[in-house]
């Protein structure tokens, strides 16, 4: 425990009617460090980052940002307490250039008109500090960039707007073997200049060369939040798909009760 | 990689990177499509011209200024609509609506043009916002949406009008100003339509509300996810649209001297698309600029009047009219490298 969080989740609950998604989750993400978000499909990855990013209003529980309370109910609130988003399906236009879609929804201005050339120094500024050079140009449109240049570019955008903590959505999710590196590169480049990052994925060579944190979301429960380096690759297995793995993970009375509720092969 | 050979195969001379810098640059600045536009009306303008030197004449350029002033304004607004990646068919009977309103008012306010002018616009923005609250919260696709409205507001039109030219503007000093009247020596009309398209070019072009407007067209997830306000662009958009019919509708008033709920208007929103699509806009969105739309309205005003001053029968216009739109994005979608495969989009 290197410092204090600079986001923290205690106890947050989110049901979509009947069905309970979240239950009593705890997410610590610490300046610094990339925090590996991991779980099943259905585990509620997906639904815990929208309630971080004010998609969601959450049921019960409690935010600290910096180590202090927040409330998260609009992803304007979210952006603004420097908290970005890089989504799994790549919320770029095709139809602009890499300019255009960093500055998407807030452009600058000069008087009425659109600052076009801050803005361009400013992508360069961000992408030279990410130390990006596989684009040819600013002005390129994004339609022509391959996928790991796509997903450089939607890092770069949340990056851009001096965030602090960024989540990325299974960010190499569609990508080859070069491009995968290319990105876990800049994943730990964003960790290494003091963001927080929560990086969701379901690769366990992505999760382990890059994240200093592991947490394994089971069934909507945080089974288990460890730091990378303590744990093994089949203790994380474990951890995903059964909750539990020796001593680390749900104890007993909670983990038979969900491991009653569930079939073989149902979790998924 | 077929695509890619297409591409290359396609593509004109100068995208070769052994052409200069300048060249590159000028075309660039200019745009691809809007330099075949351009090819395609000096070509025209050049047959024309060498058949009939009458063609050259003021006096004929500004007939072909005024012919096209009132289906351009509508062209410049329905390309807004199609880059923010939706369709307005309803703006010829929002155009006509404007006209019975605007004569009508005219008529009531006993003669006051101005009022009778911002009645109709004050209604134009009106119908507008109709087609936007109609697609943003009843949830109903643009095309049927607006395909309604076509069919209701020429049918509140009819009504308010009883299907007859309303009042009598020829006598007004400023609707004659807006029909017959010149700035500089370039008629109103035309003031009118370049003043309008060069506001809407300024707000695409150079604004963050026209780039927002593309990147809705052109992703409206990612454009929601960066916190657009996608609701409210349509809103927006169909508003100003509504109000550039309106616009056009005054128009139409001026030069007919009176309020007209059909003729005059009805067939103007399928000019208004054709325009757009020629000037390059894509029908799914993203894709288009008033630039393009604005040569496209002057090629069809040219082939118009080009044929009707070669005595062509003018059922053959809207024969060439068809052919022209139909080649020209044939060549679009040649260029893009869409693949042939399924409905095109």
């Amino acid at each position: 425990m290197s410092a204090t969080p600079l986001l923290e989740l205690r106890g947050i609950d989110k049901s979509f009617g009947p069905v309970q998604v979240l239950r009593d989750v705890a997410l610590s993400a610490y300046p610094g460090e990339v925090t590996a978000l991991v779980g099943d499909n259905g585990a509620g990855k997906s639904t815990l980052v929208k309630c971080i990013s004010g998609i969601y209003a959450t049921d019960a529980g409690e935010f600290f940002f910096e180590g202090q309370p927040v409330q998260i109910n609009s992803p304007r609130d979210a952006s603004a307490l420097g908290i970005e988003v890089v989504y799994q399906d790549l919320a770029l236009c095709d139809n602009l250039d890499i300019v255009q879609n960093m500055f998407l929804g807030r452009e600058k201005r000069s008087g009425l008109v659109l600052d076009e050339a801050t803005m361009e120094q400013l992508a360069g500024q961000t992408l030279a500090g990410l130390s990006v050079r596989t684009v040819k140009s600013l002005r390129q449109h994004v339609s022509s960039l391959s996928g790991g240049q796509r997903q450089t570019v939607a890092i770069a955008k949340a990056v851009l707007w001096n965030s602090k903590l960024v989540i990325l959505d299974e960010p190499t999710a569609a990508l080859g073997v070069a491009q995968t590196a290319q990105v876990l590169e800049l994943v730990r480049r964003l960790a290494d200049r003091g963001l927080a990052v929560i990086l969701i994925s379901h690769n366990m060579n992505d999760v382990f060369a890059v994240s200093d944190r592991i947490a394994a979301l089971y069934l909507g429960r945080m089974a288990a939040q460890v730091k990378t380096n303590e744990i093994t690759h089949a203790q994380v297995v474990e951890l995903i798909t059964a909750g539990r793995s020796g001593q680390l993970g749900l104890r007993d009375e909670n983990g038979t009760e969900y491991a009653d509720l569930t079939t073989p092969g149902a979790d998924a | 990689m077929s695509q890619t050979a297409d591409r290359i195969a396609s593509s004109p001379a100068p995208d070769s990177p052994t052409r200069g810098l300048s060249l590159r640059r000028a075309l660039d600045f200019v745009g691809v499509q809007n330099v075949s536009l351009l090819i395609a009306l000096g070509i025209l303008v050049t047959i024309i011209g060498t058949q009939d030197p009458v063609f050259f004449q003021t006096a004929n350029i500004k007939t072909i200024g005024t012919a096209v002033a009132i289906s351009g304004l509508l062209a410049v607004a329905q390309t807004v609509v199609i880059v923010l990646g939706a369709l307005d068919i309803s703006v010829g009977s929002q155009a006509g609506l404007a006209s019975v309103v605007s004569a009508m008012a005219f008529t009531a306010t006993s003669g006051n043009a101005a009022l009778g002018i911002a009645a109709a616009l004050a209604l134009g923005l009106c119908c507008g916002l109709v087609n936007g609250v109609v697609i943003v919260f009843g949830r109903v696709n643009p095309v049927i949406a607006t395909l309604a409205t076509l069919a209701a507001f020429k049918g509140v039109a009819q009504l308010v009008s009883n299907g007859r030219a309303q009042g009598y503007t020829g006598a007004d000093p400023v609707f004659i100003f807006l029909s017959r009247g010149s700035i500089a020596g370039i008629p109103t009309l035309i003031w009118v339509f370049v003043l309008a398209a060069a506001a809407v070019h300024v707000m695409l072009k150079y604004t963050d509300l026209g780039r927002n407007i593309y990147a809705i067209g052109g992703n409206d997830n990612a454009a929601r996810l960066s916190g657009i306000n996608i609701n409210r662009y349509i809103l927006g958009v169909y508003a100003m649209t509504g109000l550039i019919a309106a616009l056009a509708g005054i128009l139409i008033t001026a030069r007919t001297g009176s309020g007209q709920p059909v003729s005059g208007s009805e067939g103007l929103e399928l000019e208004a698309i054709t325009a757009a699509a020629l000037g390059g806009c894509a029908l799914k969105g993203g894709k288009g600029a008033v630039s393009g739309t604005i040569l496209a309205v002057l090629l069809l005003g040219v082939l118009t009047n080009g044929m009707t001053l070669l005595g062509i029968n003018p059922f053959w216009q809207n024969v060439a009219k068809g052919t022209l739109l139909v080649v020209a994005v044939v060549i679009q979608q040649v260029r893009s490298g869409e693949r042939r495969v399924g409905l095109p989009t």
